[in-house]
């Protein structure tokens, strides 16, 4: 490919970039502009939070035990060389709620939620479910889109929070039950050091971010891909590069306003 | 319960009948390509209208300029008295509440069972108790046929079943102006003439304007008042059934007759793209 050609390509690429994330944003605010839903018809919110949040449970909760277990060792190998080891609570504690609690659910949650928003919009569109909405004169937007993205925004919190809970309990089993570490140590060093607004409140501002990033990836990727088979493959795949993506670049920049 | 639909077979009075759709000189496509051009028609309330052509010809087109979802790339389209292109996007959604359309496909809800389907724009749209929409959509349901499907969810029920829900579904809320997209397509012998039986009933109860767009010449010319026929990207006929049934034109003749010579080539031309495709293949034409 000659030099040119190669300019020409990478003006594409960039083009369509920029003009997939313009769609993006006026897709944000339709969905915005549309959530008075939830004032009128509160069922059909309800009914997506127990889609999305019921359903992604078990692997939360089984993946935040795994990662609290997984802590408790590591930490207490670590704060063993300095003598440290009842701070092993505080650790796996502030570990969780301000970092893995919120990316690890927001990743797991883009996997098991995301791709099954995808695939549910995308094959809605290829069947012409979401045409025939809009000549019953039913805004597909407001009436399939709008619930599904607050009910993403709403589970994505509760879950990490579970996620953390799980994995202090994890981290608990390790430390106290299989190594020995005092459990009054445990908790009351978790208690004296975990700070409710500057750790738990910026978790679960973090956590609400991602859960905003994901469902709208997972609406938006839907809601363009081409009503094919292959174009919802297509779609569900981005749907979990772009919005794990999004979540490690979300984090890094949150994690700089929030504790810096 | 009684069937919904047992309204007598006459048509309404002439002088009562007003335009409900009208294209005028109007010309429809994507993007570069015209599917239809120059297309002028006019469809009044108690009508019932078959809109027929061959596979491609244009005829669901036709369906998707007149519910809004296509603009025109010239000429107007006039729904209700008002014209399609100049209407506001909350103007659009009032003129389609007064529409039903029966997707070519169905586009049934596939996370709903069949009542819950047809019961989906009584539930948007109208403030009635559940009571009442019960009764109303299990009303619809008897009248073709799955009252006692009800229940069903839509992977339990068959092709031509899913058919008729999506016919219910599109007639619940009784709409000024129906379209039925290929609305015998998938049906047995008796499904297909209850359900012509059952569009025509419907048109001369309600005085509703029924569009069908259809391929099928035997039960559309027995119910239909009128039929347009389009092809080669314009409208080749129209005119009552038995008029067409009388002409001599070629191309009449040779839809009707479903022959295999004529004016319709059944091979599809060779363009400019299949040539260089075929020079790109290493194989000869």
């Amino acid at each position: 490919m000659s030099i040119l050609g190669g300019v020409a390509a990478l003006g594409r690429r960039t083009r369509t970039a920029l003009i997939s994330l313009g769609q993006m944003a006026r897709f944000f605010v339709m969905l915005i502009t549309r959530l008075g839903i939830v004032v009128k018809r509160p069922r059909l919110v309800l009914q997506q939070v127990h889609f999305i949040g019921n359903y992604s449970l078990l692997i939360i909760a089984v993946s935040g035990l795994f990662v609290g277990f997984v802590l408790g060792l590591q930490g207490y190998y670590t704060l063993n060389r300095y003598g440290s080891e009842e701070a092993l609570g505080l650790l796996v504690a502030l570990s969780l709620t301000r970092e893995l609690g919120p990316v690890v659910t927001a990743l797991l949650f883009a996997g098991r939620a995301g791709t099954s928003l995808t695939a549910e919009i995308g094959l809605m569109k290829a069947g012409e479910q979401l045409a025939a909405m809009e000549v019953m004169a039913v805004d597909p937007i407001r009436r399939v889109l709008a619930p599904r993205f607050l009910g993403g925004i709403i589970a994505m919190p509760i879950l990490a929070a579970i996620f953390s809970m799980v994995g202090i309990l994890g981290g608990w089993f390790v430390g106290v039950v299989l190594i020995g570490i005092d459990t009054g140590a445990f908790w009351s060093q978790m208690q004296n050091g975990v700070d409710v607004f500057n750790d738990v409140l910026n978790g679960v501002i973090k956590s609400v971010v991602f859960g905003v990033a994901v469902t709208l990836i997972a609406l938006f990727e839907g809601w363009q891909c081409r009503p094919t088979p292959e174009g919802v493959s297509r779609a569900t795949t981005r749907t979990v590069v772009a919005g794990s993506l999004a979540v490690l670049g979300l984090d890094f920049v949150l994690t700089a306003l929030m504790f810096s | 319960m009684a069937p919904r639909y047992n309204g007598a077979m006459s048509q309404p009075d002439a002088t009562e009948k007003s335009p409900l759709l009208s294209f005028d000189r109007v010309t429809l496509g994507y993007g570069d390509f015209v599917v239809l051009s120059d297309l002028s028609l006019t469809i009044k309330s108690g009508e019932v209208v078959a809109m027929m052509g061959g596979s491609g010809s244009g005829k669901t087109t036709i369906m998707r300029a007149a519910t809004g979802q296509l603009l025109p790339q010239s000429g107007t389209v006039t729904v209700f008295g008002q014209p399609l292109p100049n209407i506001k996007s909350s103007g659009l959604q009032s003129l389609r509440q007064r529409m039903g359309v029966l997707f070519q496909h169905g586009a049934l809800f596939t996370d709903l069972n069949v009542f819950e389907n047809v019961a989906f724009p009584l539930r948007e749209h109208e403030l009635t108790s559940e009571q009442d929409l019960t009764v109303k959509v299990l009303n619809t349901l008897e009248a073709v046929g799955l009252k006692a499907a009800a229940h069903l969810r839509l992977s339990e029920i068959s092709g031509g079943m899913a058919r008729r829900v999506a016919l219910a579904r599109a007639v619940v809320r009784e709409p000024e102006l129906v379209f039925y997209d290929e609305p015998f397509a998938g049906l047995d012998p008796i499904s297909m003439g209850v359900t012509a039986r059952l569009i025509r009933r419907l048109s001369d109860r309600l005085g509703c304007a029924s569009v069908l767009i259809t391929h099928d010449v035997a039960e559309s010319f027995e119910i239909a008042d009128v039929v347009y026929l389009v092809g080669q990207g314009e409208l080749k006929a129209q005119g009552a059934p038995a008029t067409l049934n009388k002409s001599t034109d070629p191309y009449v003749r040779q839809f009707l007759d479903g022959a295999a010579d004529g004016p319709v080539a059944f091979d599809y031309p060779v363009t400019p793209e299949f040539e260089r495709w075929c020079e790109r293949q290493g194989v000869d034409q």
